[in-house]
């Protein structure tokens, strides 16, 4: 992708740097600068407001639960539009800016074959070839790009049915509908993966950090990148440095 | 819409039950059309804006005698006007009045997602709860005459209530009682299907119209409007009638079969992931504190 998109993004970076603040300390590195956060969490507030909205529509059941939310039926139908187009806004900018990490490499193609192994958390660390985003995070991330676009495919024609005619419109929200379950899916897999499945990964997205620990486990080959140092022999470094102090009795802390 | 003494037997985006279904009884009603005495004179149209305190519409010229080019949300009742030609060379006027079918499967209700936004009584009449109405224009894209219409400005959907105001209290529909042929009539369904046939036998067996018949057509489920054409074969010619109506099957199959399964089945995620963590565990940053692990 050409620099102009590349100068785009870093002048945003730059900007929402000097603006906003990220503290890493000395066992931590730094992950997400304040633009990525600050996108991360505009996209996720839109996406949960048009989830929770276009779900009311969705089946009668969640229409009664989730209308009173945005201020009844009426009112649900109106927003559902902004708030997609808001969510769409703010992800084609997280789009540009995460362009490059996220472009699809053979050792994703690799990463994927071990996904039962991932599942299962067989193995303690990350193969080493796991660079700053792993192949199942690109996988959530290219899926978003494409029910985006289904999305707002199907969505314009439901928008504006007369405009497009009665065919359209009906078939169209099946693709609608599609979207938002591969989305939905994909969001709770998400949210697991960002919170409780891995402890650590949600300070990435709030305070922007995450310990060296993490990096060298979760992300071998950004750690390699993002320090010069192989993350291998810092880890067992500190297995190393741990088995010294468990010997001297001292307390079992982590060292960064 | 006043639902006076009227039962409702279906409502859109309801979950479970319709309740008080089934506890009166009601004669299912019927609006009959006999397209082969119709004179487009409109009186009809007249009594539909006047009765439900519409506007006068401004008319447009296409060359024909089509006064606008389909009902509007505020004009729930037209006359469609074709000259056909027939293949003998001569012209034959095919008139009809165009409103809405109140079908006894109804496309919009089956589309719309709105709880209570379309009722259907127990008679038959399908009609349209503009308070609860969201503005989505499903309903437009499932019903197969493109009868309901959108106002831009309320937001909200309008079609003929089929008088269910007047048919509540006992009242024939407005354009019923205006029409000075007797081409229009009202009773139950079965009674208007009755006479729909026999006039239909009667223009086969007496007036040299071979196809002669009524439309009242199955696919959904038959309708409270009936016809009676005068070729049964082309009712395309009657100002675009279609010959064979359907709901799209995205609101019958996917609506009420698969959407539902579908979102149960993305749901199980949220488990899946609870359970993986309750049994599998973190991924926790590397090394741990020393420990062992147990196999249970
Ligand atoms: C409210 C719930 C959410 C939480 C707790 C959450 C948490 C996180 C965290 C911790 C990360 C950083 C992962 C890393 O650094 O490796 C992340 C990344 C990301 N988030 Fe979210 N997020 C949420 C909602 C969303 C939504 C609604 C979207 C978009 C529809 C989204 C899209 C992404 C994408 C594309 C990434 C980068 C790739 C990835 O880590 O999967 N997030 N999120
Ligand atoms: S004609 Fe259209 S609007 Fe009228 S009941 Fe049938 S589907 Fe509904
Ligand atoms: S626009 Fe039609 S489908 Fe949508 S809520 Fe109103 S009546 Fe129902």
């Amino acid at each position: 992708m050409s620099t102009a998109v590349e100068r785009f993004d870093d002048g945003a970076r730059a900007r929402f740097g000097a603006h906003g603040r990220t503290f890493v300390r000395e066992n931590e590195l730094l992950r997400h600068p304040v633009y990525s956060r600050v996108l991360h969490w505009s996209v996720a507030a839109f996406f949960i407001l048009a989830l929770l909205s276009g779900l009311a529509i969705y089946t009668p059941w969640l229409y009664r639960v989730l209308t009173p939310l945005f201020g009844g039926g009426p009112m649900t139908r109106l927003l559902h539009p902004w708030f997609s187009l808001g969510f769409v806004a703010f992800f084609a900018l997280q789009l540009l800016n995460w362009l490059q990490p996220m472009s699809w490499t053979p050792d994703d193609t690799r990463w994927m074959r071990r996904l039962k192994e991932y599942v299962a958390n067989t193995d303690k660390l990350e193969p080493e070839y796991v660079d700053f985003f792993n192949a199942g995070q690109k996988l959530y991330f290219w899926a978003i790009v494409g029910s985006s676009v289904i999305f707002f495919i199907s969505g314009v024609p439901m928008w504006f049915p007369r405009a497009f005619g009665r065919t359209t419109a009906a078939i169209g929200y099946v693709f609608h509908d599609l979207a938002a379950l591969v989305m939905l899916v994909g969001f709770i897999v998400h949210i697991y993966e960002g919170t409780a499945a891995q402890p650590g990964t949600f300070h990435s997205m709030t305070r922007g950090t995450v310990e060296k620990r993490w990096a060298w486990t979760h992300h071998p080959a950004w750690y390699l990148h993002a320090t010069g140092r192989q993350p291998q022999d810092d880890y067992e470094a500190a297995v190393r440095r741990q088995a010294g102090r468990s010997a001297e009795g001292g307390t079992p802390s982590m060292p960064g | 819409m006043p639902t006076g003494t009227l039962q409702v037997k279906a409502i859109s985006g309801h979950s479970g039950t319709v309740p008080g279904a089934g506890v009166q009884r009601a004669e299912e009603i019927c609006k009959y059309i006999d397209v082969t005495t119709c004179i487009g004179c409109k009186a009809c149209e007249v009594a539909c804006v006047e009765w439900n305190d519409m506007p006068f519409q401004q008319t447009t010229f296409d060359n024909t005698y089509q006064t606008m080019p389909s009902t509007a949300w505020n004009y729930w009742n037209l006359i469609k006007f074709n000259e056909h030609q027939r293949e003998d060379g001569t012209l034959q006027w095919l008139m009809r009045k165009d409103q809405c079918m109140h079908c006894e499967d109804p496309g919009c209700l089956r589309a719309c997602p709105a709880d209570g936004a379309i009722v259907q009584y127990t008679n038959g009449i399908v009609d349209f709860q503009q308070e609860n109405c969201i503005g989505c224009q499903y309903c437009v894209s499932g019903c197969p005459f493109d009868i309901p219409k959108f106002n831009s400005t309320t937001k909200k959907v309008y079609k003929c209530t089929l008088c269910s105001d007047r048919v509540g209290q006992g009242l024939e529909p407005a354009c019923i009682k205006a029409c000075p042929t007797g081409c229009l009539k009202f009773g139950t369904k079965a009674d208007m299907r009755g006479l729909a046939e026999a006039r239909a036998r009667q223009l086969r067996e007496h007036s040299g119209f071979v196809h002669a018949g009524v439309y009242d057509p199955p696919s959904v489920g038959g309708t409270h409007v009936i016809y009676v054409l005068h070729d049964i074969t082309k009712p395309e010619l009657y100002g675009g009638l279609p010959a064979n109506p359907q709901i799209p099957v995205t609101y019958t199959a996917w609506k009420r079969v698969a959407k539902p399964i579908a979102l149960l089945l993305s749901l199980f995620a949220a488990p899946v992931a609870f359970f993986h963590y309750i049994s599998q565990g973190p991924k926790e940053p590397q090394p741990q504190p020393p420990g062992q692990e147990v196999p249970r």
